[in-house]
């Protein structure tokens, strides 16, 4: 497969970043020390690219009961300028993809899947779209995303902004989202993040987004914001307690182990792909009496569990790690592992086989972290 | 800019080994530690460790991965760096002064590298 770069890339390479492979994009894995970048926005603010997400437009008279159908949640009832987290899934009820739908207008939405997915998640659109009087667009390839994240982000985002659009963005709750001209620049600006902070992320056209990272780029140094890669954006959504796809999220599991059973919205009229198996699954409750389920782990000693590492109870083991490292705000390791059910209690007192040598761990409340309001 | 330094040698699995101090000392190159990311935690052979040349002695742990330390050498280690240990962050800031892991009394060699020839196997710049 070809690389992917995004319209920000000169950007990073001036900033001097260390690229990675992010579901065929070349993105940005840190500039200098993912650690430093960890804590500015735990601190401070962090601006990052996030243009390997894709951005789907749905629109049409039909386009919320559309949704309905096609995603596991009851999209049709969230207000404009409203953001709703949300799964698509197979019609067994496996995870194709966690996404963000955001209602733009009564008859137009943008869904935002992870990069690696987009095209899967555009595809599978498309065919759940027969019958519907809806348009399903891809606009990934022309939109590129922006994010501002941490304490000083609304400090920020009002220097981007006119004061009128200033108040509009720093007013928006969390998860709502609004148009706005970012130094001159046609924007979605959405407060939603992935990082378990207060922050913004805006979705700019191609051609703006060197002009819009640059401003942002510059209103935030006073503020202590600095260029975050994808490293440190893993152990902010991990330490926020965060499903990533690929680590936590997939097709052989359903939301009910993943905790996200409240996603699944069993009580909104019509059928949805995926609802029979969905059904069956709460009803034999799956996740919360039988089989397995996505718990946090806290490292008791200083070695940290890495994904895959067998989770063992007494000796046998009862589940694996899908996320894990040394957490840098809480200074211990911690993780997510998916373990049995009857293992899944907070307080839980556990090994995970690091290499060969058991270490303790506990299960404790997710999330890991939580900002101070 | 220079990320081997030179008059050290380099194994293959870069640690660098200074035979100049008594006793030698090793730690990882700054190629190693830059690809590691930030290294946040060591596990070092304790004093007295009897080390093979080739073999795990150890595992450096950064935010996002962790990767086993070998001996390239053969011998007893004397002392480790407690400095460290205490702050794994040597490794990134300083891995050819401050940031040394342990020192060993070398009874045989591994295969080792000179700077010119690690630095031209892995890209680095001398």
């Amino acid at each position: 497969m070809a690389q992917k770069f995004t319209a920000l890339h000169a950007e990073h390479e001036r900033l001097g970043a260390s690229f990675t492979d992010f579901g065929g994009w070349q993105m940005p894995l840190k500039y200098k020390s993912e650690l430093a970048e960890h804590r500015a926005v735990r601190e401070a603010a962090g601006l990052f690219d996030l243009s390997h997400m894709g951005e789907v437009r749905v629109t049409g008279p039909q386009a919320g009961a559309y949704l309905d159908y096609a995603l596991v949640g009851k999209l049709s009832a969230i207000a404009v300028g409203k953001a709703k987290y949300s799964l698509i899934c197979q019609p067994d009820g496996g995870i194709i993809d966690d996404l963000i739908v955001y209602r733009l207008g009564d008859e137009d939405y943008m869904v935002v899947p992870n990069a690696g997915n987009a095209p899967t998640v555009v595809a599978e659109l498309t065919e759940r779209a027969a019958g519907f009087d809806v348009s399903v667009e891809d606009v990934s390839g022309q939109t590129s995303l922006v994010a501002v994240q941490g304490p000083r982000a609304a400090e920020i985002m009002r220097k981007l902004l006119s004061a009128e659009d200033g108040d509009l963005v720093t007013g928006l709750k969390y998860y709502s989202a609004t148009r706005a001209t970012v130094t001159g620049h046609d924007a979605l600006v959405a407060r939603t993040g992935y990082t378990g902070e207060d922050g913004f992320e805006l979705f700019v056209a191609n051609e703006d987004a060197a002009a819009v990272w640059a401003a942002a780029e510059a209103a935030g140094e006073e503020y202590g914001m600095i260029p975050c890669g994808l490293a440190c954006r893993d152990s902010l959504r991990l330490e926020a307690g965060m499903p990533l796809y690929g680590n936590e999220l997939s097709r052989d599991g359903s939301p009910y182990e993943a905790g996200l059973g409240g996603v699944v919205a069993l009580s909104k009229e019509g059928d949805f792909v995926g609802r029979a198996a969905l059904q069956q699954k709460k009803d034999a409750g799956v996740g919360t009496t039988t089989g397995q389920r996505l718990v946090g782990l806290k490292g008791l000693g200083r070695r940290a569990a890495r994904s895959h590492y067998p989770v063992l109870s007494e000796g046998t083991q009862i589940g694996e790690v899908t996320s894990g490292q040394p957490s840098p705000t809480l200074g211990h390791p911690i993780a997510l592992a998916y373990v049995a059910v009857g293992c899944s209690e907070p307080g839980t007192q556990l090994d995970v086989d690091l290499r060969g040598k058991p270490e303790a761990f506990e299960v404790v409340a997710l999330p890991f972290y939580k900002r101070q309001k | 800019m220079s990320n081997v330094k030179t008059g050290l040698r380099y194994s293959e699995d870069h640690e660098w080994l200074d035979t100049d101090a008594t006793p030698a000392k090793v730690g990882v190159s700054a190629i190693a530690a830059d690809s590691l990311g930030d290294v946040v935690h060591l596990e070092l052979p304790e004093v007295g460790a009897e080390l093979t040349a080739g073999v795990a002695c150890g595992e450096i742990e950064s935010t996002k991965s962790v990767t086993d330390l070998y001996a390239p050498v053969t011998g007893t280690v004397v002392a480790i760096n407690d400095e460290v240990v205490d702050n794994p962050a040597l490794v990134n800031e300083d891995p050819y002064g401050a940031g040394w892991l342990f020192s060993v009394e070398v009874t045989s060699e591994g295969p080792l590298l000179s700077a010119e020839d690690y630095a031209a196997k892995n890209g680095g710049d001398l």
